[in-house]
């Protein structure tokens, strides 16, 4: 069975949760009998191997097919970088980076967020749709070029080349939903975004969710039938022993960690409120604010507000390594996301042995039963949980002993198994 | 006892705990109440109308009518009767009425139904002796059998109980202790043999109050006459089959509407008609029959889950932590006069509070039949050791840890005397000021 896929983003260059779980289930599909999976990406950072550069389609797109190895499994999966004129990139620094670089004038560059949000303001989407568009037309042509059976598209930017490519084969199409626009917007949802996003969902002949929680939006919002879609979890890559180094924190003091965006979606202000009801009872804390995003200044103030500033720190954003030391020196970590489609970083933290607080509004919650879950509004909740993973012993060693047997059971291995399943059942196998 | 008579002995459990309110850590040291009083009285009184209420009245019928031939015995704990006085008054009255019909017999337990015997034996005494004397405050019996929370039960804890008096104990006749021995006999203690073994028909008991009313199951459903037959079916040999239930069984976990109260009624008439049956009370049995046998339990049981142990309470880490944190303070609470103290202590070792932070029902998949006040273990974990952390403090005021809290306990009372010195002083000085104008008044009218 061979899948053609759509995505974002694929290793090294990869933003957020999107390109990671991207990864982890083509790498579970690899390790599949009988699976082969051809994935494509716009890609304009002018890196690739130019070596292996081979022209497809006849309007002379230039395409870079790799042949991508797993390391762990051996497994090997072919992989397409399509020549698109849009980059994703994350942070501030990483624009002024890439910019720097020598790139073709016309590139433009898509501020994405883990959950690709796109600031259309400026006049600039109509160039971003052409862009799509454009990613859509060279769908088109590899689906021409190519044999396989199936398409499969990761979140919306993709959805119209899954389109596409499915029009232009006669196949069936699966849309993957990592997240939808009333999560990254708070409920105000661009109609340009909904529309794509819905034809996405109407067109496909299945739906994978992240979560029953995504699930429900799905129904809800884009009133697309139940039975049409499957909720099949995320999961996340064991952690390598090299990635695992001692790492001491300078201060005796224990740490509180959020990790993320500071946007609307992730709900910093919860988690600051949360500290300043912890400081007001116990002294011997700290509590840091790993990331960076549009409300990161309000939240700034807030804390210098609220007269804690000696207590709560801004790392700005943290990249590989850093993350991992982060979590190394982290006593708690808590993800007060006010609305998350599904939510990886407390997996990753529950790997490193940091026992996680976690909102019941991320898909997230819905398979995790070691960890402690509160409503994102319920501050004295939080409070109240920190305050006692911070105080009783016993509390912190029992869930990082049974968060990391748990974590230690979702594998990619098995969400693998479940899209597959998804595919036979529409291939009639 | 006649050759091929089976004794029926019916045991009732009654237990209530008093669930604590959400307890924030902002609350430790600044609020010292910490119960949920809308829960438990709505619990109470939902379960009183449902369950005891009618279940008493329908036994009180039963009992006047069938001319002593009906027998029954109760265990009820100290924290349940303390919410019967608060919260339905009129419970505690109709245990009175059964009680006084003479085939009731209370049995012993702890007072807080409490885990105490595993852990602590002076506080263990403590709690069985402050049950006996409500009991005997309340129904005028003095209890001689002895039943321990959840059935637990061990050759030590049996020994104990010997030593305090009492000549008989329940338990559970789980399979992994008794193996190819039946429970429908009487046994005794394997350290020692004069203390006689009651063992828990799990099978027939179970088929009353968890399989009643389940229609999946193969016998549903279950009339008073097959019960009654199956009785009839067992070994003549076996002298006697105990019944131990929950009394919630009755009207709470088996609805009204599945016919169980009515199944009661005549499973109750049916045996006292049967020949080769009747009613007996565990002291009554203990004196009618033979022991068979040893039984050897060297590490303790208990009557919940299949495995019949203490993982329910005492599995994972945080409920070991909580547990021994709360009995680290034993020492100082025998020597605690406050009375105040002394009722949220007795509350805080309700065995419900360690079952709440289990994480058993993870692992199995099932769904907790119990009621949980806490969405998760780790939030009952939070909430429990937060109550407890306000009350060392208040412990500490009042009998302290270490000498430097003695200091501060001996500077805090000594700032009470002052302190209530200076209000008499002021209340003095406040006295004469008063005074003093009424003089001066005088003192003008004399002039003029």
């Amino acid at each position: 069975m061979k899948v053609l896929m759509f995505g974002w983003e694929f290793p090294p260059h990869i933003s957020g949760g999107l390109g990671t779980a991207c990864y982890g289930l083509t790498k579970g599909l690899a390790s599949l009998k009988n699976m082969e999976v051809l994935f494509v990406v716009p890609k304009a950072f002018g890196d690739e191997d130019q070596s292996e550069i081979q022209l497809i389609g006849a309007n002379k797109i230039p395409v870079a097919q790799k042949e991508f190895t797993f390391k762990e499994t051996g497994t090997k999966m072919d992989y397409l970088e399509v020549q698109s004129d849009v980059i994703p990139y994350l942070s501030e620094d990483e624009f002024w980076q890439l910019k720097n670089q020598i790139l073709p004038p016309k590139i433009k560059f898509i501020k994405t967020t883990e959950g690709l949000n796109i600031d259309f303001s400026g006049g600039y989407g109509i160039n971003l749709m052409e862009e799509i568009k454009n990613y859509a037309v060279v769908a088109e042509i590899i689906a021409r070029q190519n044999n396989f059976n199936l398409v499969h598209a990761h979140d919306w930017l993709a959805y119209p080349a899954g389109i596409a490519a499915k029009k232009a084969s006669g196949k069936p199409l699966v849309i993957h939903v990592h997240a939808t626009d009333f999560d990254r917007s708070g409920g105000n949802v661009n109609p340009t975004v909904y529309a794509i996003e819905r034809e996405g969902m109407e067109m496909a002949d299945k739906i994978i969710a992240v979560s029953n929680f995504t699930r429900q939006t799905v129904i809800e919002k884009y009133n697309i039938p139940p039975e049409k879609i499957v909720t099949i979890y995320n999961a996340v890559e064991p952690v390598s022993k090299e990635s695992q180094s001692n790492f001491k924190k300078g201060v005796n003091e224990k740490l509180v960690t959020f990790l993320g965006r500071i946007t609307l979606q992730k709900g910093p202000e919860y988690f600051i409120e949360a500290a300043h009801l912890v400081l007001k009872k116990t002294d011997n804390v700290r509590f840091v604010m790993a990331g960076s995003g549009d409300k990161m200044n309000e939240m700034v103030e807030r804390v210098a507000q609220l007269g804690m500033a000696d207590k709560f720190h801004f790392t700005g954003f943290l990249k590989g390594d850093d993350v991992n030391r982060m979590f190394q020196m982290t006593d708690v970590f808590v993800m007060p996301s006010v609305s998350e489609p599904f939510g990886i970083v407390p997996l990753e933290a529950m790997q490193a042995d940091v026992p996680v607080i976690i909102s019941n509004q991320s898909g997230v919650s819905e398979i995790l039963n070691h960890a402690i879950k509160i409503d994102f509004w319920d501050t004295f909740a939080m409070a109240d949980s920190i305050y006692g993973l911070l105080t009783y012993p016993a509390l912190a060693r029992f869930l990082k002993k049974s968060g990391k047997q748990e974590v230690g059971g979702l594998k990619w291995h098995h969400s693998a198994r479940h899209v597959q399943h998804v595919y036979k059942s529409l291939l009639n196998v | 006892m006649e050759q091929g008579m089976k004794s029926i002995c019916l045991f009732f459990q009654v237990h209530q705990p008093f669930r604590h309110r959400r307890y924030r850590f902002f609350d430790i040291g600044n609020d010292h109440y910490y119960y949920d009083d809308y829960a438990n009285e709505t619990i109470m009184r939902n379960i009183a109308d449902k369950s005891y209420l009618p279940t008493n009245k329908l036994l009180l019928n039963l009992l006047n009518n069938l001319n002593g031939q009906f027998k029954v015995a109760f265990s009820i704990t100290g924290i349940a009767l303390e919410q019967f006085e608060l919260y339905a008054p009129e419970v505690i009255d109709s245990f009175r009425e059964l009680a006084q019909t003479g085939c009731v017999e209370f049995l012993s337990e702890t007072y807080s139904h409490s885990l105490a015997s595993l852990k602590d034996k002076a506080i263990f005494e403590e709690q069985v002796k402050l049950h006996e004397q409500k009991i005997i405050d309340l129904f005028g019996q003095k209890p001689k059998v002895f039943r321990n929370t959840e059935m637990i039960y061990s050759d030590d804890i049996g020994a104990h109980i010997y030593q305090m008096g009492y000549n008989a104990i329940l338990t559970e006749g789980a399979r992994h202790i008794l193996g190819w021995k039946s429970p429908n006999f009487l046994y005794v203690n394997a350290n020692n043999p004069r203390l006689k073994v009651l063992m828990r028909n799990y099978k027939l008991s179970d088929d009353i109050s968890f399989r009643f009313s389940n229609t999946n199951w193969s016998e549903y459903p279950l009339t008073a006459e097959k019960f009654v037959g199956w009785l009839k079916k067992l070994d003549p040999k076996e002298e006697v089959v105990n019944l131990f239930l929950s009394y919630e069984s009755f009207g709470e976990r088996q609805p009204k509407e599945s016919g169980i109260f009515s199944f009661l009624e005549h499973l109750v008439k049916q045996v006292v008609q049967e020949k080769s049956l009747q009613f007996s009370t565990p002291s009554e049995m203990i004196e009618q029959l033979q022991p068979v046998s040893v039984v050897s339990v060297p590490h303790p049981i208990s009557w919940a889950d299949e495995e019949r142990d203490l993982t329910a309470w005492l599995g994972n880490e945080m409920q070991k932590e909580a547990f021994d944190k709360l009995y680290a303070v034993s020492k100082r609470m025998a020597v605690c006069t406050s009375p105040e103290l002394k009722k949220d202590w007795n509350y805080l070792q309700a065995s419900d509070h360690f079952y709440y932070m289990s994480t058993k029902f993870f692992s199995s998949g099932e769904v907790q039949n119990y009621v949980n006040p806490f969405d998760s273990p780790y939030e009952a974990f939070i909430n429990y050791m937060n109550v407890l952390s306000d009350f060392k403090m208040k412990l500490n005021t009042v009998t302290p840890e270490i000498d430097l809290e003695h200091d501060a306990a001996e500077l805090h009372r000594l700032i009470v005397i002052k302190d209530q010195k200076i209000k008499k002083m002021e209340a003095e000085l406040q006295r004469i000021h008063k005074r003093k104008p009424a003089k001066k008044k005088t003192e003008k009218k004399k002039k003029s």
